[in-house]
Protein backbone atom coordinates (compact mmCIF):
# COMPACT_ATOMS: atom_id res chain seq x y z
CA UNK A 1 0.00 0.00 0.00
CA UNK A 2 2.72 2.46 0.97
CA UNK A 3 5.17 2.81 -1.84
CA UNK A 4 8.84 2.55 -1.08
CA UNK A 5 9.69 5.49 -3.21
CA UNK A 6 11.76 7.88 -1.13
CA UNK A 7 9.30 10.57 -0.14
CA UNK A 8 10.03 13.05 -2.86
CA UNK A 9 11.14 16.41 -1.64
CA UNK A 10 7.82 16.95 0.15
CA UNK A 11 9.53 16.30 3.46
CA UNK A 12 10.72 19.64 4.69
CA UNK A 13 12.98 20.59 7.53
CA UNK A 14 16.68 19.89 7.64
CA UNK A 15 16.84 16.94 9.98
CA UNK A 16 13.64 15.20 8.99
CA UNK A 17 14.54 14.56 5.40
CA UNK A 18 16.14 11.19 5.90
CA UNK A 19 15.06 8.43 8.11
CA UNK A 20 11.40 8.53 8.79
CA UNK A 21 9.25 10.12 6.14
CA UNK A 22 6.56 7.58 6.78
CA UNK A 23 6.66 7.92 10.56
CA UNK A 24 6.50 11.66 10.05
CA UNK A 25 3.59 11.27 7.67
CA UNK A 26 1.65 9.16 10.13
CA UNK A 27 2.44 11.80 12.72
CA UNK A 28 0.97 14.48 10.46
CA UNK A 29 -2.27 12.54 10.04
CA UNK A 30 -2.34 11.95 13.78
CA UNK A 31 -2.04 15.67 14.43
CA UNK A 32 -4.90 16.33 12.00
CA UNK A 33 -7.13 13.79 13.75
CA UNK A 34 -6.25 15.24 17.14
CA UNK A 35 -6.98 18.72 15.87
CA UNK A 36 -10.44 17.71 14.68
CA UNK A 37 -11.12 15.91 17.95
CA UNK A 38 -10.00 18.96 19.89
CA UNK A 39 -12.31 21.16 17.84
CA UNK A 40 -15.25 18.80 18.27
CA UNK A 41 -14.73 18.43 22.02
CA UNK A 42 -14.26 22.15 22.54
CA UNK A 43 -17.38 23.06 20.59
CA UNK A 44 -19.50 20.51 22.32
CA UNK A 45 -18.37 21.21 25.85
CA UNK A 46 -18.74 24.95 25.34
CA UNK A 47 -22.34 24.43 24.26
CA UNK A 48 -23.04 22.07 27.15
CA UNK A 49 -21.61 24.44 29.74
CA UNK A 50 -23.38 27.51 28.36
CA UNK A 51 -26.70 25.75 28.00
CA UNK A 52 -27.19 23.64 31.08
CA UNK A 53 -24.18 23.11 33.25
CA UNK A 54 -26.33 22.37 36.31
CA UNK A 55 -27.83 19.26 34.79
CA UNK A 56 -24.60 17.34 34.93
CA UNK A 57 -21.71 19.29 36.36
CA UNK A 58 -19.39 16.29 36.59
CA UNK A 59 -20.01 15.11 33.04
CA UNK A 60 -19.74 18.56 31.54
CA UNK A 61 -16.61 19.45 33.47
CA UNK A 62 -15.01 16.27 32.19
CA UNK A 63 -15.96 17.18 28.64
CA UNK A 64 -14.29 20.54 29.07
CA UNK A 65 -11.22 18.87 30.55
CA UNK A 66 -11.13 16.47 27.59
CA UNK A 67 -11.27 19.41 25.22
CA UNK A 68 -8.33 21.13 26.88
CA UNK A 69 -6.27 17.94 26.96
CA UNK A 70 -6.93 17.31 23.27
CA UNK A 71 -5.77 20.81 22.42
CA UNK A 72 -2.57 20.35 24.45
CA UNK A 73 -1.95 16.94 22.87
CA UNK A 74 -2.45 18.38 19.38
CA UNK A 75 0.06 21.12 20.02
CA UNK A 76 2.53 18.78 21.75
CA UNK A 77 2.63 16.41 18.80
CA UNK A 78 3.89 19.04 16.39
CA UNK A 79 7.35 20.24 17.55
CA UNK A 80 10.34 18.05 18.18
CA UNK A 81 12.40 17.89 21.32
CA UNK A 82 12.24 16.09 24.64
CA UNK A 83 9.91 18.53 26.36
CA UNK A 84 7.21 18.23 23.72
CA UNK A 85 7.63 14.49 23.48
CA UNK A 86 7.14 14.18 27.22
CA UNK A 87 4.11 16.45 27.13
CA UNK A 88 2.65 14.34 24.32
CA UNK A 89 3.23 11.19 26.36
CA UNK A 90 1.57 12.65 29.45
CA UNK A 91 -1.49 14.00 27.68
CA UNK A 92 -2.02 10.89 25.58
CA UNK A 93 -1.64 8.51 28.53
CA UNK A 94 -4.06 10.76 30.41
CA UNK A 95 -6.58 10.49 27.57
CA UNK A 96 -6.28 6.74 27.39
CA UNK A 97 -6.72 6.42 31.15
CA UNK A 98 -9.74 8.69 31.17
CA UNK A 99 -11.51 7.17 28.21
CA UNK A 100 -11.19 3.79 29.95
CA UNK A 101 -12.19 5.05 33.41
CA UNK A 102 -15.02 7.33 32.31
CA UNK A 103 -16.13 4.84 29.67
CA UNK A 104 -16.45 2.13 32.32
CA UNK A 105 -18.07 4.42 34.90
CA UNK A 106 -20.60 5.68 32.37
CA UNK A 107 -21.76 2.12 31.92
CA UNK A 108 -21.82 0.98 35.54
CA UNK A 109 -22.87 4.27 37.19
CA UNK A 110 -25.34 6.10 34.99
CA UNK A 111 -26.23 8.31 38.00
CA UNK A 112 -22.86 9.99 37.91
CA UNK A 113 -23.04 10.57 34.16
CA UNK A 114 -26.62 11.52 33.36
CA UNK A 115 -25.37 13.22 30.19
CA UNK A 116 -22.77 12.24 27.67
CA UNK A 117 -19.20 13.34 27.85
CA UNK A 118 -16.65 12.92 25.10
CA UNK A 119 -15.46 9.81 26.90
CA UNK A 120 -18.82 8.23 27.72
CA UNK A 121 -19.20 4.67 26.47
CA UNK A 122 -15.57 4.74 25.39
CA UNK A 123 -16.18 7.65 23.03
CA UNK A 124 -19.09 6.08 21.19
CA UNK A 125 -20.54 9.48 20.30
CA UNK A 126 -17.30 10.18 18.46
CA UNK A 127 -17.13 6.88 16.58
CA UNK A 128 -14.75 5.54 19.25
CA UNK A 129 -12.05 7.90 18.06
CA UNK A 130 -11.28 8.88 21.67
CA UNK A 131 -10.56 5.20 22.36
CA UNK A 132 -8.21 4.38 19.54
CA UNK A 133 -6.44 7.66 18.81
CA UNK A 134 -4.51 7.55 22.12
CA UNK A 135 -3.49 3.97 21.36
CA UNK A 136 -2.27 4.97 17.89
CA UNK A 137 -0.56 7.98 19.43
CA UNK A 138 1.33 5.86 21.94
CA UNK A 139 2.38 3.39 19.26
CA UNK A 140 3.64 6.26 17.14
CA UNK A 141 5.53 7.89 20.01
CA UNK A 142 7.10 4.57 20.93
CA UNK A 143 8.17 3.78 17.37
CA UNK A 144 9.64 7.23 17.06
CA UNK A 145 11.56 6.95 20.29
CA UNK A 146 13.07 3.66 19.20
CA UNK A 147 14.12 5.21 15.92
CA UNK A 148 15.69 8.15 17.75
CA UNK A 149 17.65 5.76 19.93
CA UNK A 150 18.86 3.78 16.96
CA UNK A 151 19.86 6.97 15.24
CA UNK A 152 21.73 8.21 18.27
CA UNK B 1 -31.92 21.94 7.13
CA UNK B 2 -33.13 20.44 3.89
CA UNK B 3 -32.86 16.67 3.81
CA UNK B 4 -31.94 16.37 0.14
CA UNK B 5 -29.23 18.98 0.50
CA UNK B 6 -27.90 17.22 3.60
CA UNK B 7 -27.68 13.92 1.73
CA UNK B 8 -25.86 15.62 -1.13
CA UNK B 9 -23.38 17.22 1.27
CA UNK B 10 -22.68 13.98 3.12
CA UNK B 11 -22.31 12.07 -0.15
CA UNK B 12 -19.94 14.60 -1.73
CA UNK B 13 -17.85 14.99 1.43
CA UNK B 14 -17.59 11.21 1.81
CA UNK B 15 -16.62 10.78 -1.83
CA UNK B 16 -14.08 13.60 -1.77
CA UNK B 17 -12.65 12.29 1.51
CA UNK B 18 -12.33 8.69 0.35
CA UNK B 19 -10.76 9.76 -2.94
CA UNK B 20 -8.16 11.93 -1.21
CA UNK B 21 -7.27 9.24 1.33
CA UNK B 22 -6.84 6.59 -1.36
CA UNK B 23 -4.81 8.84 -3.65
CA UNK B 24 -2.76 10.08 -0.69
CA UNK B 25 -1.88 6.56 0.40
CA UNK B 26 -0.96 5.80 -3.22
CA UNK B 27 1.60 8.56 -2.93
CA UNK B 28 -0.05 11.49 -4.70
CA UNK B 29 0.75 14.96 -3.56
CA UNK B 30 -2.15 17.39 -3.24
CA UNK B 31 -3.45 18.17 -6.73
CA UNK B 32 -6.24 20.16 -8.30
CA UNK B 33 -8.31 17.00 -8.24
CA UNK B 34 -7.88 16.24 -4.55
CA UNK B 35 -8.22 19.88 -3.52
CA UNK B 36 -11.36 20.42 -5.60
CA UNK B 37 -13.15 18.09 -3.15
CA UNK B 38 -12.64 20.17 0.01
CA UNK B 39 -13.27 23.39 -1.92
CA UNK B 40 -16.63 22.05 -3.09
CA UNK B 41 -17.39 20.82 0.42
CA UNK B 42 -16.61 24.28 1.79
CA UNK B 43 -18.87 25.97 -0.77
CA UNK B 44 -21.68 23.62 0.21
CA UNK B 45 -21.11 24.46 3.88
CA UNK B 46 -21.34 28.16 3.12
CA UNK B 47 -24.60 27.46 1.28
CA UNK B 48 -25.68 25.48 4.34
CA UNK B 49 -24.97 28.47 6.56
CA UNK B 50 -27.18 30.62 4.33
CA UNK B 51 -29.89 27.96 4.39
CA UNK B 52 -29.70 27.72 8.19
CA UNK B 53 -30.10 31.47 8.53
CA UNK B 54 -33.08 31.67 6.17
CA UNK B 55 -34.88 28.41 6.97
CA UNK B 56 -36.40 29.28 10.38
CA UNK B 57 -38.01 32.40 8.86
CA UNK B 58 -39.39 30.27 6.04
CA UNK B 59 -41.24 27.90 8.34
CA UNK B 60 -38.46 25.34 8.71
CA UNK B 61 -37.24 25.88 12.24
CA UNK B 62 -34.95 23.43 14.02
CA UNK B 63 -36.62 21.26 16.64
CA UNK B 64 -33.25 20.66 18.27
CA UNK B 65 -30.94 23.08 20.01
CA UNK B 66 -29.85 25.93 17.72
CA UNK B 67 -26.70 26.69 19.74
CA UNK B 68 -25.46 23.14 19.36
CA UNK B 69 -26.35 23.16 15.68
CA UNK B 70 -24.40 26.34 15.04
CA UNK B 71 -21.39 25.10 17.00
CA UNK B 72 -21.26 22.12 14.67
CA UNK B 73 -21.86 24.12 11.51
CA UNK B 74 -19.24 26.77 12.20
CA UNK B 75 -16.66 24.19 13.33
CA UNK B 76 -17.34 22.16 10.19
CA UNK B 77 -16.90 25.24 8.03
CA UNK B 78 -13.40 25.78 9.44
CA UNK B 79 -12.16 22.25 8.75
CA UNK B 80 -11.88 22.23 4.91
CA UNK B 81 -10.17 25.62 5.00
CA UNK B 82 -7.62 24.31 7.48
CA UNK B 83 -7.13 21.15 5.41
CA UNK B 84 -6.53 23.02 2.16
CA UNK B 85 -4.23 25.53 3.87
CA UNK B 86 -2.25 22.60 5.24
CA UNK B 87 -2.01 20.99 1.82
CA UNK B 88 -0.74 24.22 0.28
CA UNK B 89 1.92 24.70 2.94
CA UNK B 90 3.16 21.13 3.08
CA UNK B 91 3.09 19.43 -0.29
CA UNK B 92 3.51 15.81 0.64
CA UNK B 93 1.31 12.79 0.07
CA UNK B 94 0.32 12.88 3.73
CA UNK B 95 -1.30 16.24 3.22
CA UNK B 96 -3.55 14.56 0.68
CA UNK B 97 -4.51 12.06 3.40
CA UNK B 98 -5.13 14.91 5.84
CA UNK B 99 -7.44 16.61 3.33
CA UNK B 100 -9.33 13.33 3.03
CA UNK B 101 -9.67 12.97 6.79
CA UNK B 102 -10.94 16.56 6.95
CA UNK B 103 -13.65 15.85 4.36
CA UNK B 104 -14.79 12.72 6.20
CA UNK B 105 -14.97 14.68 9.44
CA UNK B 106 -17.24 17.20 7.71
CA UNK B 107 -19.44 14.37 6.41
CA UNK B 108 -19.90 13.10 9.98
CA UNK B 109 -20.59 16.58 11.32
CA UNK B 110 -23.20 17.37 8.65
CA UNK B 111 -24.91 14.09 9.50
CA UNK B 112 -24.93 15.08 13.18
CA UNK B 113 -26.28 18.52 12.26
CA UNK B 114 -29.24 16.96 10.50
CA UNK B 115 -29.98 14.90 13.61
CA UNK B 116 -29.72 17.94 15.87
CA UNK B 117 -31.95 20.00 13.54
CA UNK B 118 -34.69 17.39 13.36
CA UNK B 119 -34.45 15.83 16.83
CA UNK B 120 -37.81 14.91 18.29
CA UNK B 121 -39.02 15.95 21.69
CA UNK B 122 -36.18 18.32 22.50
Amino acid sequence: MVSNAPAPSGATGPESARPSSRARGVGIVLVAVYGILALAATGRSTVQIIRNFDEAPVAYSLSALAAVVYIVATVALIPRGPFWRRLAWVTIVFELAFVLIVGTLSIIDAQLFPRDTVWSYYGMGYLFFPLFTPILGLIWLRANRRRDEVAA
Amino acid sequence: MILGFTIAQVAIATLAGSLAIVLGLLGRKPSDLTLAGPVLVELLLIAQIVVAIIAPGAGNAPSGNPLEFWAYLLSAAVIPIAGVAWALVERSKWSTVVVGVACLAVAIMVYRMEIIWTVQGA
